[in-house]
């Protein structure tokens, strides 16, 4: 049985489909055969972010209307072949999405899969609540201030009342929190919400901060995965992220202000 | 000298309206002697219960079924069994007028919630068992929440409200008794929504949205004065919620 991974927040523009593509190329490139899924019907990014855009024939909608089989839909990587892309769909909105298709399309790849992980869109309505409503874990994607802060809040609570778990009285959805965007040098001056704050108002378990970087828009731009870059701080962070999902000790990284060298405080550059 | 009446006069009375629970006698039978017995019967299972006990006397059934009843009779019987007759529903012509005689009131059929083809003869009268019972179930409509309530949810509880983790900004919690918080309360929080006064909150970290008690409520712009984190009860005092350290 593979596990259910959703990446949700509430809030759009934090981070969901870049931490969808990094967690789901991190837990390939250890050896799990994992799928990640685009359920932001009409605004399709995933394939973007994972540089697949121009493979795309079949999508979600189309496997759930029985127009095209999962493995016609389904996009091999080219980087990893344990990843495999279901991208949404552009030219339909989330109404195309039913609860019998989606759980028909998560059965079936439960069988060969280790790890789905389902990029949920932005906002409340049908898409993202489908998009969690199968899942055994939920990665909250917050950024570090108040109204992210709030509507992760609001998808927690629907968490833990709406999906298939709650409904049928099973062991509840495990939660994680991802903090990303977080920059301690703004926390420092008062000007974001810091870690032990949000975990103060989420009271959730942190899986894991992923520092404001540039590498996140070259990535992003680039269609290359950020956790493949592994030398910016962003890849860093997610490896880690992957890793303490498996199970592994990682002290947490990047919330503490990096000490700057005399050279780049004279010179004021990074 | 009384009899001069002041302009500012004191109010010695006022006119309310109630709804209370009353056994109801339904007939079955217009078998006056088989009454008498079941009667019997019954009051000998808990005498103490139905001893000066009101009751109404409904005859609805009788009278749908055309069995012709004399109502000062029953009325005769139910006394002798030491209850207090307070009326009659479902009568009559003859009957309502034979109650009024009595003194006895015509109540109206309205809220009664008999189905006039049941045939049923016994459900007369509630044991003193399934009263005990119906309030042993009140007492544990008190709610226990141990996860955090998240915003967007609302909890409500017959009773008391007891939460063991953090309510949310932009949550709500109601309770028809008390609430208590043992983690932050940073939503919204409402005490004897029905209106019971000696509500109480109670929590250890107070940074609600709202806080009210009974309908008489406070922002949080009126509650930035008081401290967060630290324990405080919320209580209703001739209309002014209280808030006082613990």
């Amino acid at each position: 049985m593979a596990r259910i991974i959703v990446v949700t927040s509430g809030k759009g523009g934090v981070g969901k489909t870049t931490t969808s593509a990094a967690i789901a190329m991190g837990l390939a490139k250890r050896g799990h055969k994992t799928a990640v899924i685009d359920f932001d019907v009409g605004l399709r990014n995933l394939d973007l972010i994972m540089g697949c855009e121009r493979r795309v024939v079949y999508d979600l909608v189309n496997v759930i209307n029985n127009e095209a089989t999962l493995n016609q839909a389904l996009i091999k990587d080219k980087r990893c072949d344990q990843l495999f892309i279901l991208p949404a769909s552009q030219t339909r909105d989330k109404d195309a999405l039913t609860t019998e298709g989606v759980g028909k399309i998560l059965e079936e790849l439960s069988k060969d899969f280790k790890y789905i992980v389902c990029d949920s869109p932005a906002g409340i309505e049908r898409g993202a609540t489908l998009a969690m409503y199968f899942a055994d874990d939920a990665f909250v994607v917050t950024n570090p201030e108040v109204s992210s802060v709030r509507d992760s809040d609001r998808m927690l609570g629907i968490l833990s009342s709406k999906s298939r778990r709650a409904e049928n009285g099973e062991e509840p959805i495990k939660e994680y929190l991802l903090l990303s965007r977080y920059s301690p040098d703004r926390v420092k001056l008062g000007e974001m919400l810091s870690v032990d704050d949000v975990q103060e108002i989420l009271s959730l378990h942190l899986l894991g901060v992923i520092p404001e970087s540039k590498s996140v828009l070259n990535a992003s731009n680039s269609g290359t995965p950020v956790i493949l870059d592994e030398q910016s701080d962003a890849g860093q962070a997610y490896a880690d992220i992957v890793a303490r999902y498996l199970g592994e000790t990682k002290p947490h990284r990047f919330i503490e202000e990096e000490k700057k060298g005399l050279f780049s405080k004279l010179f004021g550059s990074k | 000298m009384s009899t001069g009446a002041p302009t500012s006069q004191k109010i010695a009375l006022e006119f309310k309206s109630t709804s209370l629970t009353v056994p109801v006698l339904l007939l079955a039978s217009n078998d006056i002697s088989l009454i008498d017995q079941q009667l019997k019967e019954k009051v000998v299972q808990a005498p103490e219960f139905f001893k000066n006990s009101p009751l109404l006397i409904d005859l609805q059934k009788l009278n749908a079924q055309n069995l012709p009843i004399d109502f000062t009779e029953i009325v005769a019987i139910v006394r002798q069994h030491g209850f207090m007759p307070i009326g009659v529903r479902g009568g009559n012509e003859q009957q309502n007028g034979d109650a009024l005689a009595m003194n006895l009131p015509q109540h109206s059929l309205h809220g009664s919630n008999v189905p006039l083809v049941n045939k049923a003869p016994a459900k007369t009268l509630p044991t003193p068992a399934a009263e005990e019972q119906k309030q042993a179930s009140q007492s544990i409509e008190n709610k226990l929440v141990t996860q955090p309530i998240r915003s967007g949810q609302r909890v409500y509880a017959k009773g008391d409200l007891i939460v063991t983790a953090t309510v949310s900004a932009g949550a709500e919690i109601m309770a028809e008794g008390n609430i208590h918080i043992y983690g932050s309360l940073r939503g919204r929080a409402l005490a004897g929504v029905l209106g019971n006064v000696n509500s109480r909150i109670f929590c250890s970290d107070l940074q609600a949205e709202l806080i009210s008690i009974a309908g008489i409520y406070q922002l949080s712009d009126d509650l930035s004065k008081y401290p967060a984190h630290k324990p405080v009860q919320i209580s209703l005092d001739n209309q002014t919620l209280i808030i006082k350290d613990i």
